[in-house]
């Protein structure tokens, strides 16, 4: 896997992660770089984590949530839209391509939607091949607190 | 800590493309992992017996399973670990089926990627501490918005187990599609003489208020305990004091479409939309009424003998209180006149929707019960029936099947062959679908017993000829063009979630689909309910639905209904915000961004104030985290902490 790219998900619970659920249910086939992180709401994403997951060895990080007027928490989406379209713009300060970055939205009943995404960004970023530096990204990032015990 | 992993093979649809032991073996040597096996179907009753075993004998604290989705089964087992005697939080669900066995090819692939998943399943659950869920109270009263068939039902069942029900209507009757059709496949049952009784036992039900001309304004509160604000919209009519006496719409000189009778007679602009309605009240539309387009009139002021009429009336909004909703909206015909210009767009006056034809059927329809050609009123001979307008068709964007054209197509043409005896019927169609209980034999008989003759093909195009219309199409089975001099064109549209759907489902945060059908929690697992707690689905808003299934159904979400209520008390998620008043800072930019109002100050000893969540209110999406400046408020079961490590390890 060493020459492959390695992709980080995030995704809504209600919509996206439902939606990858039932491209899987119908067998859609997909690349097999993307790990999929399961979130309440994409307003859950601190733009940190997606710093945070390209500093730990991400090539590419998406995120996925319910269309914007459909959230399942009202307006979660419309902060994460915010966020994320911030972030979008930061990355190249970084050193990272904004193409390695993707923020969409997959409701739960478009499973072959979901399995589109992941099969055109994934060779987007093949496209970009690794990511070799993400040092341009402090070394300590988005640590957060002592564990408690 | 001591972590127990399981990876399940789920017979052959996870172990037929991930190496399940070797997941196993990997996850012995990931950290405080000492316990790790394969299991052949852990949802089995050995299965949970194997996880609870493992639990007790050494001693495990957490536990991570490898297996479906976690929107499956996470709540299935976390029972099972609280049953070991664990926190049921102490559990981490991995989905290494739906995202990863049934979605990859290559089993070293899968299983790289599994024991990825796992690893991070393990470091989020490393993170994890107990949680306790509390309850509060729920209110026993439910809203079901609809008054079809289905809401009709469901209203009923609710009510006859002792809770109160408040059934909303948008228009002045109940009743909705099922009110307009003549009979009913396969019984050829009269449609009324079924639905007429139930609507007036939801009329005279103690447990049932009715609200007809009312809709949704806004929904606020959550499972247990929605407040909703309900617009009673205007129609000049006062509802308490009409008697349905039909004296002002005798009267009445303005005309307007027929809405009930869609478009197939003449309309007044205050009218009772049929003789069966309940409540049997008159409804005035503004938009053709003279009193309001002219400024004078006021004719049905003058006659009515109740003095119900009210010019001055308002929409008023009313704000009740729900434990539960059931949306019960039904569905529209599909708008075909813009999608096929090639069937005269509209423009043909014989050409008309089977939901028209039936109204033409019904004796209380406006031919009186006989079946004429719009254009001039004359008996019609030969009628051509089209299959699928709007239906099954991708070049629309509509591949879905309407489920009920093929059967009402075989209803219709033995009850034109009952109205008119030398009638001959065609069908164009493109499948047969009949797969209910009776259904093969009741399309059999249509053929067989009163002659239609099927044509397997579609229709290419209509057009007048001679006082007559062409209708020309393929017969593919004998492969070779067929041409019908029709009196009368019957088109089986397809169906679409009822006009407003969507809006609705914004409103109560449910999900829909680009059809206006609302979506289910799970198509086995929670068929009646939503993603969203407390709110549940009956009949065809879901996906088009014929009488029977949708009866069914309405019992179905009854019984989950009255499930729910049942002990009068829910219990509440532990997942929700919570704060560290010691780096909270007291900025509030987590109250500026929460969506339901779930923070408030807490005033401390020390003089400071800090935010407080109120767990009751909190629907834990975390937005507030994020907002926060210090990381003072996390979200419990998706910590920072949690979030972190698991793209670390995943990444690892």
């Amino acid at each position: 896997m060493s020459g492959e790219v390695k992709l980080v998900g995030f995704l809504c619970n209600w919509c996206s992660y439902a939606g990858a659920d039932m491209a899987g249910t119908a067998r859609m086939k997909q690349p097999a770089n993307l790990r999929v992180v399961r979130l309440p709401c994409t307003g859950r994403v601190n733009p940190l984590l997606v710093l945070k997951a390209f500093k730990s060895g991400a090539d590419g990080v998406l995120v996925s949530g319910c269309h914007p007027g459909d959230c399942h928490y009202n307006e979660g989406n419309y902060y994460a839209r915010r966020r994320l379209e911030l972030l979008a713009r930061m990355l190249p300060v970084y050193g990272i391509e904004p193409e390695r970055f993707r923020y969409t939205w997959v409701s739960a009943a478009e499973g072959a939607r979901w399995a589109q995404v992941v099969a055109e960004f994934t060779a987007q970023v093949e496209s970009l091949g690794r990511l070799d530096s993400a040092a341009a990204l402090p070394e300590q990032i988005f640590e957060g607190r002592p564990a408690d015990e | 800590m001591r972590i127990g992993v399981f990876v399940c093979q789920c017979g052959t649809n996870i172990a037929g493309t991930v190496a399940t032991e070797a997941v196993a073996q990997a996850a012995l040597s990931m950290r405080d992992v000492l316990h790790a096996e394969s299991i052949q179907y852990s949802c089995s009753e050995p299965g949970q017996r194997a996880i609870i075993a493992a639990v007790q004998q050494q001693g495990l604290t957490r536990v991570v399973l490898a297996a479906c989705s976690p929107r499956m089964h996470e709540n299935t087992f976390r029972r099972t670990v609280s049953e070991a005697g664990l926190n049921p939080f102490m559990f981490e669900m991995v989905n290494i089926r739906e995202q990863c066995s049934w979605i990859h090819a290559n089993t070293d692939e899968a299983t790289i990627k599994a024991t990825d998943l796992v690893r991070k399943g393990v470091a989020r659950v490393r993170a994890q501490r107990p949680l306790f869920g509390g309850t509060v109270p729920a209110t026993r009263k439910v809203l079901v918005i609809g008054g079809g068939v289905a809401g009709i039902q469901t209203a009923l069942d609710i009510a006859d187990t002792g809770i109160p029900v408040t059934l909303l209507e948008r228009e002045s009757t109940i009743g909705g599609n099922m009110a307009r059709l003549d009979k009913t496949f396969p019984t050829l049952d009269c449609s009324s003489c079924i639905l007429t009784p139930r609507m007036v036992d939801a009329r005279q039900h103690k447990n049932i208020t009715l609200m007809v001309n009312s809709e949704v304004e806004q929904v606020r509160g959550y499972l247990g305990n929605f407040e909703i604000d309900i617009r009673k919209k205007a129609t000049c009519v006062i509802e308490e004091k009409c008697t349905g006496c039909m004296v002002c719409q005798e009267k009445c000189p303005g005309q307007a479409p027929d809405e009930f009778n869609l478009g197939m007679g003449p309309g007044k602009a205050i009218s009772v939309p049929f003789p069966q309605a309940v409540p049997l009240i008159a409804k005035l539309r503004k938009e053709y009424c003279r009193q309001f387009i002219k400024g004078k009139c006021g004719v049905c002021e003058k006659v009515c003998p109740a003095g119900a009429i009210d010019y001055e009336q308002e929409d008023e909004i009313v704000t009740e209180n729900f434990g539960a909703v059931v949306v019960a909206t039904g569905y529209d015909t599909f708008d075909w006149q813009g999608a096929f210009p090639e069937y005269g767009g509209g423009h043909f006056p014989d050409v008309i929707t089977s939901l028209q034809y039936e109204r033409m059927l019904s004796a209380s329809g406006p031919t009186g019960g006989h079946v004429r050609r719009p254009s001039n009123g004359e008996e019609p001979r030969n009628i051509v029936f089209v299959s699928c307008v709007g239906s099954r068709d991708e070049s629309l964007g509509r591949p879905f099947c309407c489920s009920v054209g093929c059967m009402h197509i075989a209803k219709q043409t033995i009850l034109t062959k009952e109205h008119i005896p030398a009638s001959q019927s065609y069908v164009f169609y493109i499948d047969i679908r009949a797969g209910g209980k009776g259904y093969e034999e009741f399309t059999r008989r249509a053929q067989r017993e009163f002659g239609a003759i099927y044509l397997r093909g579609r229709v290419g195009k209509i057009f007048p000829r001679g006082g007559r219309l062409a209708v020309q199409g393929t017969d593919t089975l004998a492969g070779e063009p067929v041409e019908v001099e029709a009196d009368l064109v019957v088109l089986a549209t397809g169906l679409s979630g009822a006009a407003g759907a969507e809006e609705l489902a914004r409103k109560l945060n449910i999900s829909y689909d680009r059809y206006g059908f609302l979506s289910e929690g799970h198509p086995k697992l929670k068929p009646v309910e939503t993603n969203t707690g407390g709110i549940y689905l009956a009949g065809a808003c879901q996906a088009p639905r014929d009488i029977p299934d949708s009866v069914a159904q309405a019992g179905a979400t009854a019984a989950k209904v009255a499930g729910l209520l049942a002990r009068g008390e829910i219990e509440t998620s532990p997942v929700v915000a919570e704060v560290d008043r010691v780096r909270c800072v007291g900025c509030f930019k987590c109250r500026d961004v929460c969506p339901y109002s779930a923070i408030e100050t807490e005033w401390l000893r020390s003089g400071s104030d800090v935010a407080q969540v109120i767990p009751s209110l909190c629907h834990g999406c975390g937005v507030c985290t994020v907002a926060c400046p210090p990381g003072a408020i996390s979200l419990n079961g998706f910590t920072d902490n949690q979030m972190i490590a698991e793209i670390v390890e995943v990444l690892r």
